[in-house]
């Protein structure tokens, strides 16, 4: 039986992106205690000699010859940024290390 | 400012604690384009101009695998005598960071391509220790930011950040070792001749630039420490921002010092990341992330299995070139070095490109003479290694065999190198371009050799008297008339044949 | 003069082809239903008026200089769902992150609809990123449904499914994670088809989740709908997941259905898709449907698939896992919308903002449950699960498909529901999925075919067929056979008893 907590939702958010509200909290602490519990019927049935299936279509092997092919230009790359300088994209201060 | 970290002194270190080492080295193939899309991967370029839907991760774009990336994972998996995975599969390791355009990296996690190898690595002193590979797998790389504002132009106090995504999607292979221990005081030295034997070893192989000033080579070490005596590993610390084989060995050394201060006063060592800083050969504290990062993986949907088949590995395998240790032991003997001059052309990293020249037609000793001497300054004068210099052994022998045939006297040969070096071409086109040849043409240089006997009749009298070792004067004469680019030696017989003599 | 916007796609195609009518003229019809029709409907999110009547235009040109048209089905107009991505003409998903986003390129659908000389009127309404069954999470307000305005036209693909049933398109591209192109067409009296997954390319799909999502036709006829496959189908080098084999024959089936003889067949009733929650006017509708197929000649046998009882939760868990991370890359660093860029934020709290502000209650609810079912400690439980049950499903296929040819069951256990009234209940919403999900997870094909109104409501009820994967062309044999025998036992096809606009609440 799951039972998420407010502060689990909070940890989702966060880890997800998502400044949610206290009411969205909430609501969603709520909703998702409720789904989690119905989806947790898959367990039921998923026994340790059942394979998983990642893909429905069982291709392998699907690989691009090693060729260039035309992409976009900077401009276009560029057209949908909310800011762009230099040829580049302009984002916010950026806090913490690269990965 | 973070304070001055205390150190222990490295003997010290040694006398109370066994070094434990892991080595995660990062490889940019040198594919003709990127891991999942067909963008050019090239270093540099203007910002943005190598990008696609698909490695910018814009909406409902779709990656697809390049085949001479796996190609080439397969062939890095077995010249590391690894085991190559019947099937298996891409994951998503899911975080968000601006450099990262679908902020999740397509990655392999639990079903490497590689796994379970070894490569024998030689020290210094022609000792050789086997480090275990756990894996190597394919993964793709981030964008490159640039953080304006601040005084360092580094993250901290940067008001804003500018993102190019060139870099984004060009294929990786991470190696990752198993953790290297009884490595005692030669633990650092293990872990730079670790990092040459693979970088050679993937130089010979022509799967990556392996370059490391540019970051298609990157080197993320481990180390934690254990008092002598116990075998459970102590806490590790992760170190970036390695970018020479100097600091990989700077790099361990420093933090053993560091640990060993650090649990010899009483302390604990944090497991984090630390940045190696170049200028000082310290190491700094990364940030302390809140909570340990939960990447969220699963398999890949939008990418299927890899599953090589047996004859394809094989082929592979068939492709493999001879390691570079293996030739330089073979060189060793085929041109009777001592063990003392094979390590100084190792160490100066001339063996493996002497013995490519050799392998390109030239003779050993012509080989040996042009990188350990000319290049070598050239090298020292760029302060970049010799390997980095922008001209291939099979340039050289080409050099070499214009030199042979006449066609190049030694000095011409130097101009053509440095105009190789400078980026003009092949050697045949410097000749052509920067108009290099020897003049072997006789009735061009007879007018040459006649005109500087005109002009000179008194010594002309005397050659023609017998004094034989007058015609150098001439020669000069000639010499200078055309440039340099005759041969001195015909000169003088030509010089001889007109007097009479 | 016909009412041009009444016809069949195969009916204008033919007209335009023989210089009897222009596909400007036939674009303009449609054009003009929309402008008629939408502001009650709202099957678009945008109308690419002045690029319709321009492809339109090249087309005549075309067919005036003596080329042959490029396709069967060259010349006739198509609502496109606003999932795939368009150059140069808006792309939002239903979202307000996208707003207004214009992208840089063409999905491979797009791209083949333009080649093909199909003219593209405009992007139709759509759940949020797909996610829904009713339309209603559309961030630019609800589609209503032609049949009664008061009701859901279903999800997600509920403008395309309306646009067809409103007369303003005679073909629709929709796409199907767990039942969104095939519950709107029940719910309108239209035709919808999943194909085979990685029949038709996902390049410029914009992802839900990127294994169970496929994009297929939407039509008043499964005739068109199989005219339509047939442009849309087919191998893509750039999706990885695309099937490298010919389109199955789906017109020639559907030609050899719409003869009428269903003998051989073998018709397998899921037994599971019954009883409790089941509309009984569903049932009933169903059951009718079942005893016409037998009355073709087909063999009708019951077939149990005990595991479909788990397809339902498996797919709450792996769709919302995917789409967590599938929409991760809505940051507002590249592209999208972006709140709080005021010097104060840094980058991470500008994400988060704008993630907040940008994405809905159902994509922020499906996000945060597909985060908790791969978190670890819950990855095995959940999603790994899920996963298994996916196998389960796809072994509960092969048997049935071992015993009989196509599987049927109704599309979705009630008629449209109405608006708002299943909004503050995610678990009953979900519910409208529960008889296609389990073709997602196999990836089989599956349609959904107009069965007639329910008794008890007078609204629309579709019948769905299920084959095995790469046998599409069976959907479309048994499809068309059930269409012409039900016209000509009602007296003509269910969609042309939509009520006119005024009728319609």
């Amino acid at each position: 039986m799951p039972n998420i907590s407010r502060d689990e939702v909070a940890h989702l958010a966060k880890l997800a992106r998502l400044a949610v509200t206290d009411e969205e909290l909430d609501v969603f602490a709520g909703q998702l205690d409720q789904i989690l519990d119905a989806v947790a019927k898959v367990g039921e049935v998923a026994g340790d000699e059942i394979p998983p299936t990642s893909h429905a279509v069982p291709l392998t092997n699907v690989f691009r010859a090693d060729e260039i092919r035309p992409g976009l230009s900077q401009e276009q790359a560029l057209a949908g940024a909310p800011a762009a300088e230099e040829g580049r994209f302009r984002v916010p201060r950026i806090l913490g290390e690269e990965q | 400012m973070t304070a001055v970290a205390e150190l222990m002194d490295y003997a010290e270190v040694i006398e109370r604690f066994d070094p434990v080492l892991g080595l995660e080295v990062h490889v940019e193939l040198s594919t003709n384009t990127k891991m999942f899309c067909g963008c050019a991967n090239v270093f540099g370029g203007e910002p943005n101009t190598h990008v696609c839907p698909t490695c910018l991760g814009l909406p409902g774009a779709l990656p697809v695998m390049n085949g001479k990336a796996v190609e080439s994972a397969i062939r890095i998996g077995l010249a590391l005598n690894c085991e190559i995975a019947q099937w298996c599969r891409f994951a998503r390791k899911n975080y968000f960071y601006p450099d990262m355009p679908k902020n999740f990296q397509t990655s392999q996690y639990d079903e490497p391509i590689a796994f379970d190898g070894y490569l024998d690595v030689p020290l210094d002193d022609g000792e050789v220790v086997r480090v275990e590979i756990e894996r190597a797998h394919m993964e793709e790389d981030t964008g490159k930011s640039l953080h304006v504002g601040g005084a360092t132009g580094r993250i901290h106090g940067a008001e804003h950040s500018l993102l190019d995504y060139n870099r984004a999607g060009v294929p990786l292979i991470e190696i990752v070792t198993k953790p290297i221990t009884g490595a005692g005081e030669r633990a650092p030295e293990i872990a730079r001749a670790y990092v040459t034997a693979l970088r050679d070893l993937l130089r010979a192989m022509d799967v990556s630039d392996v370059r490391m000033d540019q970051g298609s080579l990157r080197c993320d070490a481990n180390v934690s420490l254990m008092p002598k005596g116990t075998s459970e590993f102590g806490t590790r610390t992760e170190t970036k921002n390695v970018n020479s084989l100097r600091s990989v060995e700077r790099a361990v050394r420093y933090e053993m010092a560091r640990h060993g201060a650090v649990l010899a006063g009483g302390g604990t060592i944090r497991q984090e990341t630390r940045h190696f800083q170049e200028s000082d050969g310290t190491t700094a504290p990364g940030r302390t992330k809140e909570t340990a990062e939960d990447y969220r993986y699963f398999p890949e949907p939008d990418l299927v299995p890899v599953a090589p088949s047996r004859e394809w590995v094989e082929e592979l395998r068939g492709t493999l070139p001879e390691p570079p240790w293996e030739r330089r032991k073979r060189i060793q003997e085929e041109w009777g070095l001592t063990g003392e001059e094979l390590r100084d052309l190792v160490n100066t990293g001339a063996a493996d490109l002497v013995a490519a020249t050799v392998d390109a037609g030239a003779e050993p000793g012509d080989a040996r003479s042009w990188w350990v001497q000319f290049l070598t300054q050239q090298a020292n004068a760029r302060e970049v290694e010799l390997a980095d210099l922008p001209i291939t052994p099979a340039q050289v022998a080409r050099v070499i065999e214009l030199v042979k045939s006449g066609e190049l006297t030694n000095k011409l040969a130097r101009e053509v190198v440095q105009g190789v070096l400078a980026g003009e071409g092949e050697p045949d086109e410097v000749v052509e371009t920067r108009g290099l040849k020897v003049v072997s043409d006789d009735t061009a240089l007879l007018t040459a050799v006649d005109e500087a006997l005109a002009a000179q009749p008194d010594v002309a009298e005397k050659i023609r008297g017998g004094k034989v070792q007058a015609a150098g004067a001439i020669v000069g004469a000639v010499m200078k008339a055309t440039k340099g680019q005759a041969d001195a030696k015909r000169v003088r017989e030509l010089i001889l044949e007109r007097v009479g003599a | 003069m016909t009412d041009l916007t009444r016809l069949t796609a195969a009916e204008l195609a033919a007209k335009i082809h023989a210089r009897e009518v222009t596909s400007a003229e036939v674009t303009r019809a449609h054009l003009d239903r929309i402008a008629e029709a939408d502001g009650r409907v709202h099957a678009f999110l945008h109308v690419d008026t002045e690029g319709a009547l321009a492809a339109a235009r090249e087309v005549d040109a075309g067919l005036e200089a003596g080329h042959a048209p490029a396709s069967p089905l060259a010349g006739v107009p198509l609502a496109l769902k606003d999932v795939l991505t368009t150059e140069g003409i808006p792309t939002t998903c239903g979202s307000k992150t996208l707003e207004n986003w214009l992208p840089p390129y063409d999905s491979t659908v797009t791209r083949r609809l333009r080649e093909a000389g199909i003219v593209i009127l405009g992007k139709t309404n759509m759940d949020e990123f797909a996610m829904g069954s009713s339309t209603e999470n559309s961030a630019y307000g609800p589609t209503r449904n032609p049949w009664d305005h008061e009701r859901i036209p279903g999800g997600s693909g509920g403008g395309s499914s309306a646009s067809l049933a409103a007369f303003e398109a005679p073909l629709a591209i929709g796409t199907d994670t767990g039942g969104s192109i095939r519950q709107p067409g029940a719910v309108t009296g239209t035709v919808g088809v999943k194909p085979t997954y990685g029949g038709v390319s996902r390049y410029g799909l914009v992802a839900f989740s990127s294994s169970l999502d496929q994009a297929g036709p939407c039509a008043r006829t499964v005739t068109d709908a199989a005219l339509l496959h047939e442009v849309i189908g087919g191998h893509d080098p750039l999706d990885s997941t695309s099937i490298d084999a010919p389109v199955p024959p789906v017109v020639a089936a559907a030609r050899e259905g719409a003869r009428g003889d269903l003998s051989g067949v073998r018709v397998g009733v899921v037994q599971e898709f019954a009883g409790e929650g089941y509309q009984p006017g569903v049932l009933r509708s169903f059951q009718a449907a079942v005893e016409q197929l037998r009355e073709l000649g087909a063999e009708v046998v019951e077939v149990s698939c005990p595991n479909f009882a788990y397809a339902l939760p498996a797919y709450y868990l792996i769709a919302p896992s995917e789409c967590s991370s599938n929409l991760a890359r809505f940051d507002a660093m590249r592209y999208g919308l972006r709140v709080a860029d005021d010097g104060e934020h840094g980058a991470e709290e500008v994400m988060s903002l704008s993630r907040e502000a940008g994405f809905g209650a159902e994509v922020k609810r499906r996000i945060m449950l597909g985060t908790y079912a791969l978190s670890s400690g819950y990855y095995d439980a959940y999603y790994g699960s899920a996963q298994k049950v996916r196998t389960l499903i796809t072994r509960d296929f092969t048997a049935a498909f071992e015993r009989v040819d196509v599987l049927v069951s109704p599309t979705t256990p009630t008629t449209a529901f109405k608006i708002g009234e299943r909004v503050d209940d995610p678990l009953a919403m979900y519910l409208a999925d529960l008889c296609t999900i389990p073709a997602n997870l196999a990836g089989n094909p599956a349609m959904s075919v107009p069965s007639g109104l329910s008794d008890e409501d007078g609204l629309p009820v579709g019948l769905q067929i299920m084959a095995p994967t790469l046998a599409d062309d069976r959907l479309y044999r048994v499809g068309a056979a059930y269409e012409v025998a039900r016209d000509a036992a009602a007296g003509g096809s269910l969609v042309h008893q939509v009520p006119e606009l005024e009728a319609a609440k």
